[in-house]
């Protein structure tokens, strides 16, 4: 059955994967995996999305065959691989470093993976340069790796990977040691790259804005479980908790007081929101702010006096004071009149914009 | 340009000369006195005639080569060929068990807790603070006849009735793999301490098995410290006397009884010499060969041995 996976065709459609109950402790204290239980869609792209020790990359390694669970079953195109060892499972991994051969030059190292897998020499050459000219490296498969870039190794890790044509890609956290630029071209390649070959690419990262950029799908994790599950955008907007809107970088989070239908009792004053929202804290995205006196909507409409405010171009930041409270709101620039410093400012927040959270972990 | 300024760099490049001259003099005299003069002395010592009372002397000849090469009184002899073959056998032999020994050994170390590790290095290494000569006489007692070991052996026919295993060519592959093991498993141990597992959880995950994902990922890695404890066996292990002494008997003899030989018992000292610059010869040709070896297996990069 396993061996059936691993020589399976390319081009039939990437099967989907499935995580029932899995559980990972390294020593009594150390919990990597407190119950997971996920299903990643045939063909998506789907991230993993935490903060350093979430078990984020433990979960990436289970899927590999690098690490077992404790408890619970991994299923990759319904075949149960819990125990089936790496060299046997049709995923293949970026790492982190890349984990390049250094004893090897650069069309070595792509035709690894197809070497230990008994392809002939002239398949294994063909197939080679083709990736090579897929991912536009074919200039360096001479090279020594010493003798590349960062972004060249990171592309050579992923042809190596891509060579072999898995099932599923899995990779972790592979743009974290390039600069911003590199950074941000590299993850539109890597998301046309899935696009075409409609492989299923599991992404572990713990940048939201990259995670938001690249994913069809994210699972939020900390503390060894999945807080929110959902698309960039549910996930950004509508967080699943606290722990989840602070990750994803929200930070006017107020407690609520007390409730009445629709309007709410908050440090920040009385909001009017959509009654369909029941959680314990309001969360009011800086970007909904509006300020000025042009305001759309009647409701939630306050005095604040501006601290500090910085200038980033795209959009402006302010830090506002209402009353006791402190708020943060991006303004975007279209040419409107910058507000001063100890400037009063009248604000407004449409009801709609208005969630609530839950207390998260 | 002002002339004092002249004068200081003048006088700055003297001191400079000075302070290379006191610091690298000492070693450089050390070497000159006991390494560049003796080499001289055992160069010309091969060239001179030994003297009917053993001493050497004038006139020039190649007669020490001529008898290293195995031409006697009685015609041609392949006695020291042997003894030179032989003495390489035991090399690649000794070495190859040390190094298959010290690789599991160096990377168990490795898995061990951090606070045992020391330990574990030190119990590696204090056998050979006892003095070569008297452990060498542990193993004959060890290996001599009517012994739990030699009985066994008889027992399961490998050797004769009423024989011990020493003295024997496996008694001296004993003695070395024994006497060597140390300096293989520090550097390799060196090596496995710095070894990127990440390399092998490649390898694993391009579906090499664990036995491709060691040759792939394990062995370029450690290749460094490896043929450097090859060089620190093999080098010595070469040269070795003690060890075929006690254990090997006349027939098991290696190139450096040869050379003893004829500085002790047989006094023919430009023999003595010619045989000690064969074993040199054939050291630096050994070490040449592993480099090329290293240079290829590391994939083009120098290999520092």
């Amino acid at each position: 059955m396993t061996n059936a996976l691993a020589t399976d065709d390319a081009g039939r459609p990437a099967p989907s994967i499935t995580l029932e109950g899995l559980e990972k402790s390294f020593s009594r204290d150390v919990i990597a995996l407190d119950g997971v239980d996920l299903t990643i869609r045939a063909g998506e792209f789907f991230t993993l999305l935490g903060p350093s020790g979430c078990g984020k990359t433990t979960l990436l390694r289970i899927l590999a065959g690098l690490d077992t669970a404790n408890k619970g079953v991994v299923r990759i195109g319904g075949h149960d691989v819990t125990e089936v060892p790496p060299h046997k499972r049709s995923v293949n991994t970026v790492f982190q470093s890349y984990a390049l051969f250094p004893h090897l030059n650069v069309e070595d190292n792509i035709a690894f993976g197809l070497k230990m897998q008994g392809v002939e020499k002239d398949d294994r050459q063909r197939r080679v340069r083709e990736m090579a000219e897929f991912i536009k490296l074919t200039p360096l498969l001479g090279r020594r790796i010493d003798q590349l870039s960062g972004g060249q190794r990171q592309r050579i890790a992923l042809a190596r990977a891509l060579v072999c044509e898995p099932n599923v890609l899995l990779l972790d956290e592979p743009l974290s040691a390039l600069d911003a630029g590199l950074r941000g071209q590299l993850q539109v390649e890597l998301q046309r790259i899935q696009r075409r070959l409609g492989m299923t690419f599991v992404f572990v990262t713990h940048d939201q804005q990259e995670a938001m950029v690249m994913s069809d799908r994210i699972a939020v994790l900390n503390n060894g479980k999945i807080q929110h599950l959902g698309t960039p955008r549910e996930i950004f907007e509508r967080p699943a908790n606290t722990f989840v809107a602070r990750f994803m970088g929200h930070d006017n989070l107020f407690d609520i007081t007390s409730r009445e239908g629709d309007l709410l009792d908050t440090p920040l004053g009385r909001l009017t929101v959509d009654t369909r929202t029941h959680g314990d804290k309001v969360l009011i995205r800086p970007e909904t702010i509006e300020l000025g006196e042009d305001a759309e909507t009647d409701a939630n409409y306050f005095t604040a006096v501006v601290r500090e405010s910085f200038y980033r171009g795209s959009y402006i930041e302010y830090r506002l004071d209402v009353g006791e409270v402190s708020l943060r709101a991006l303004s975007s620039n279209q040419g409107q009149k910058l507000h001063k410093n100890g400037e009063r400012v009248p604000i407004s927040i449409c009801p709609e914009d208005i969630v609530t959270v839950t207390d998260g972990e | 340009m002002p002339p004092s300024f002249e004068v200081s760099r003048r006088s700055l490049k003297w001191r400079e000369t000075r302070h290379l001259l006191l610091t690298t003099a000492p070693g450089a005299l050390w070497i000159v006195i006991f390494l560049v003069l003796p080499s001289l002395y055992l160069v010309s010592m091969a060239f001179m005639t030994n003297g009917p009372y053993g001493q050497p002397g004038m006139p020039l000849s190649l007669d020490a080569f001529r008898q290293l090469a195995g031409f006697g009184f009685l015609g041609w002899s392949p006695g020291n060929l042997y003894t030179l073959l032989r003495s390489i056998w035991q090399t690649i032999v000794a070495t190859g068990l040390v190094v298959v020994l010290s690789y599991p050994i160096a990377y168990y170390i490795t898995t061990c807790r951090a606070s045992l590790r020391p330990i574990m290095l030190l119990a590696v290494v204090v056998p050979s603070w006892t003095n070569q000569v008297i452990r060498t006489f542990g193993w004959m007692n060890l290996l001599a006849p009517e012994t739990p070991l030699s009985d066994a052996a008889q027992f399961l026919g490998l050797i004769p009735e009423h024989m011990g295993l020493f003295p024997s060519s496996f008694a001296v592959t004993l003695g070395l793999v024994y006497n060597f093991l140390p300096f293989m498993v520090l550097p390799l141990y060196a090596a496995f301490e710095k070894l990127d597992t990440t390399l092998i959880e490649a390898a694993i995950d391009l579906y090499a098995s664990p036995m491709r994902a060691f040759w792939a990922a394990v062995f370029p890695q450690t290749l460094p410290g490896l043929l450097a404890g090859v060089v620190l066996v093999a080098v010595p292990a070469f040269g070795m006397y003690v060890v075929p002494e006690l254990l090997g008997g006349g027939r098991s003899m290696m190139i450096g009884n040869l050379v003893a030989g004829q500085f002790t018992g047989a006094s023919n000292w430009p023999y003595g010499a010619a045989a000690a610059l064969l074993m040199l010869a054939a050291t630096l040709i050994g070490i040449f060969l592993l480099r090329r070896l290293g240079k290829r297996a590391g994939g083009g990069e120098e290999v520092v041995i």
